[in-house]
């Protein structure tokens, strides 16, 4: 679904990316791991277009993204999260969601309320609330809500934008055990939603549990590829991770 | 009930007023402070000025084509704004406000430093027309999706980037429409004030029509128009301060910024669609 | 002739690169913009007029009014700047602009909005340096200001404070972590910063010998662009585009006309801010989380 041929990147003298070629299946879970400063967040700005990569390109269902404004890349079908929640502070959780649908052909431009199309939107967005399990929080605002549920926000956020692959950036991140289980079965929904998901992620217990697929990176480099299992016993992995301690 | 000549010329006053601070407020409602929308009002001004004038066009399509003019000037400023944030954005429309000033005081056709005089026709009517036709599309604009749209640019450009907003649009779009509202105001106020010259369209007037934003509460439309009509009946109660009207305007403004009322005003007014969206999808 | 339009250029600039400096104090360590400032140096003009019409010579006075511009800089903090931390940076610049309404405003209402002559406070000699003619006055206003700007150098790159101010500008948490005392540096660069922008206003009194409520306006917004053109919050790039901006001013007032100098000057400001926006020595970025 994603392919990934021959990316760089050079931010002045720094690589960091270097010659990836990745390809990421549609409908499964794949995981990007790699010590800290390994590319990895780099990788998904490259993919949304924040930035363009130095050579190489990358093609999602055959459509080239390389050169394409993030908003295009999202329109294309690719949404994402971040590593520390970005949410509109002035805004209800309804409105996160409601607003990511604004991208979306026919979304009818005027009030909240018309027509076939508005309330088949409207059934979308409470089916994505309901899913991250914050229907009861929608008329709340962003700012008041725990850092659990923020993470919980973005992910429906990223589903109201309708994706066909998302990219999640840590979304364990600073989560006991209980809540990395809850976005565990949360992200397994969103697979079994038709969502194709790629994340990055430290926490070694969610990328087992979850994966199908694992690539680390290492200085910008792919250094291994396979099942979790199998990548988790690679002597190169094992070299970058305990290497730098 | 009539009003009095002085009392109809307070409400025509407001209404421009009105129309001027919605013209600060729309590219403050996506993130953009500008500082020299002054220079847009002076476009919408004279350009009405100079087909009433000296072509002898009817007021109100020539009031629109100012309007339009200064929309075209505003989506050209606008492109470049995009790479400005914050302070670094108010300079620079301040300086752009400047320059067109500037011009203004240069342009013979339109009399230079000696300004122009001949225009009239602006009746309360037709400001409140305007006024209530702009505040109809602001009302539209605050509850739709368009308008969600606003908020999330608003709130974070990068964010409303990832989830497929045009940010380029939305911040070029408002920047633009907010410069038709000035030019609007521009064309009805030369036209009731009947000579205008390059000074009328200064620093001040341009922080002044932000004050308007400010003193109403900058998160919804129709905090400005509380913010304009205070501000335009207040100078006249407050003729006692002769003087010193703006040394009260600079600490009211300090103190209201200090003070942050708006604070506490939700964005949107009416919840209803929502509210009743709620319980049917409940 | 081109050579006597320089050292005119030179002395308005020096006048520019001092505010600019005042305002690149502030926005390099604070990420805030003080508009008050021009009113703050229309202050010291008026301060220093006050003095000099009582007899006061120039080196006192210049002193003194330095001294009060400070302290009215740090009144402009203690309501403009402190209540509102925290807030993004264009929420303190319209409080200041409002300061800058409330100072102008009164300095009307205190000395008439009439422009008021400026006495010679320096015994006028001219000096004939080759083809150009150079006057006490001027040798007074650009040994001013380099002494002045070299000054504050001493006090940003060798003081302890200035170690204190120079931390804040890198990372403020890092700083208050360091033991840097927030408050003291707060104060100190306030205070140097309205001390500049007075010392400018007596110094451009003395250039223009007339002085008006309004100068500040106009001021404050060439300042900004000198900072602007120098490097937003660099201090060095402000002295270098100070002289840069009154030379340009004032040549385009020579051979373009009058008419075009404001247009030549914020063009020159719109022009950085969209193709080099950095400046000429770069802008001093404060570490934003």
């Amino acid at each position: 679904m994603l392919q990934f041929r021959g990316v760089s990147k050079h931010f002045g003298g720094l690589q960091a990316v270097a010659d990836l070629t990745l390809a990421v299946p549609a409908g499964r879970i794949t995981g990007l791991i790699g010590p800290n400063g390994a590319g990895k967040t780099t990788v998904f700005n490259l993919v949304t277009g924040v930035f363009p990569p130095t050579t190489g390109s990358i093609t999602f269902e055959r459509e080239e993204l390389v050169g394409r404004r993030p908003h295009q890349v999202v329109r294309l079908g690719i949404s994402r999260t971040f590593q520390t929640p970005r949410l509109f502070r002035g805004m209800t959780v309804w409105e996160h969601v409601l607003v990511a649908q604004n991208h979306r052909p026919g979304w009818g431009g005027g009030l909240v309320l018309r027509g076939a199309r508005g309330r088949a939107l409207l059934e979308e967005a409470r089916e994505a609330l309901d899913l991250v399990g914050l229907w009861d929080a929608r008329e709340r605002p962003a700012a008041a809500l725990t850092y659990g549920d923020q993470r919980r926000l973005e992910i429906a956020r990223a589903l109201g934008a309708a994706p066909r692959l998302m990219l999640l950036d840590e979304p364990a991140a600073g989560m006991n055990p209980a809540e990395s289980e809850a976005l565990l079965r949360t992200l397994e929904k969103v697979r079994a939603a038709g969502v194709t998901l790629l994340l990055i992620e430290h926490d070694m217990s969610v990328v087992m549990n979850l994966c199908d697929r694992v690539a680390v990176l290492n200085f910008g480099q792919k250094i291994a590829e396979g099942a979790p299992a199998e990548v988790q016993v690679d002597p190169a992995v094992l070299e970058a991770y305990l290497g730098t301690d | 009930m009539t009003l009095s000549d002085y009392h109809q010329t307070l409400l025509l006053l407001t209404g421009i007023n009105i129309l001027l601070g919605w013209s600060a407020y729309l590219p403050l409602a996506t993130g953009q402070l500008s500082l020299g929308n002054a220079g847009f009002m002076a476009v919408g001004a004279y350009a009405a000025s100079l087909l009433t004038v000296q072509q002898g066009w009817p007021l109100t399509p020539a009031i629109v084509v100012g309007a339009l003019l200064a929309a075209g000037l505003g989506v050209l400023v606008g492109f470049p704004a995009l790479r400005l944030h914050g302070i670094y954005l108010a300079i620079a429309t301040l300086g752009f406000g400047e320059i067109v000033r500037t011009f203004f005081l240069n342009f013979e056709r339109t009399g230079g430093p000696m300004g122009m005089r001949g225009m009239s026709g602006t009746t309360l009517g037709m400001v409140w027309a305007w006024v209530l036709a702009c505040g109809i599309g602001l009302f539209v604009l605050a509850h739709a999706r368009l308008g969600l749209s606003l908020d999330a640019v608003h709130d974070d450009e990068v964010a409303a980037e990832l989830i497929g907003l045009n940010v380029t649009a939305v911040k070029v779009g408002a920047f633009g429409a907010g410069a038709a509202l000035a030019g609007l105001g521009g064309g009805l106020y030369a036209h009731h004030i009947l000579f205008i010259e390059p000074g009328t369209f200064n620093f001040l007037e341009s922080i002044t029509m932000v004050l308007f934003v400010l003193l109403g509460g900058m998160r919804t439309f129709w905090g400005t128009i509380i913010g304009a009509a205070v501000f335009t009946i207040l100078p006249d109660l407050l003729r006692f301060l002769k003087d010193w009207r703006g040394a009260f305007f600079g600490a009211l403004l300090v103190a209201l910024l200090i003070a942050r009322p708006w604070g506490l005003l939700p964005r949107r007014t009416l919840r209803i669609p929502l509210r009743r969206l709620a319980r049917t999808g409940g | 002739m081109l050579l006597q339009q320089l050292i005119n250029g030179l002395m308005l600039g020096a006048s520019y690169a001092l505010i600019g400096v005042a305002f690149s104090l502030i926005l390099g360590i604070f990420d805030m913009l003080n508009i008050a400032i021009g009113e703050v140096f229309m202050l010291g003009a008026f301060f220093g007029l006050a003095l000099v019409t009582r007899g006061m010579p120039f080196l006192p006075a210049l002193l003194i009014a330095m001294v009060l511009a400070g302290l009215v800089n740090l009144v402009v903090e203690r309501f403009a700047f402190r209540p509102l931390r925290g807030t993004p940076p264009v929420i303190p610049l319209l409080s200041s602009i409002g300061f800058s309404m409330l100072l102008t405003d009164t300095a009307v209402n205190v000395w008439g909005s009439e422009r008021t002559q400026f006495p010679p406070s320096v015994r006028v000699l001219n000096f004939e340096l080759g083809p150009i003619l150079v006057s006490s006055v001027q040798l007074v206003i650009l040994g001013t200001a380099v002494l002045l700007m070299v000054v504050l150098h001493l006090l940003v790159e060798r003081t302890k404070i200035g170690r204190g101010m120079r931390a804040v500008a890198e990372n403020p948490e890092t700083a208050s972590i360091l033991g840097v005392d927030a408050r003291r540096v707060i104060v100190t660069t306030f205070f140097a910063s309205g001390a500049l922008a007075g010392a400018a206003g007596m110094l451009v009194g003395l250039t223009f010998s007339v002085i008006s409520p309004f100068i500040g306006i106009e001021i404050g917004l060439k300042g900004v662009v000198a900072m602007v053109v120098g490097g937003a919050g660099n201090i060095q790039g402000a002295m270098l585009a100070g002289p840069i901006l009154g030379i340009a001013e004032v040549l385009s007032v020579a051979y373009l006309g009058a008419v075009y100098r404001d247009v030549v000057v914020y063009g020159l400001l719109i022009l950085v801010l969209v193709v080099r926006p950095q400046g000429l020595l770069g802008a001093v970025e404060r570490a934003r989380l």
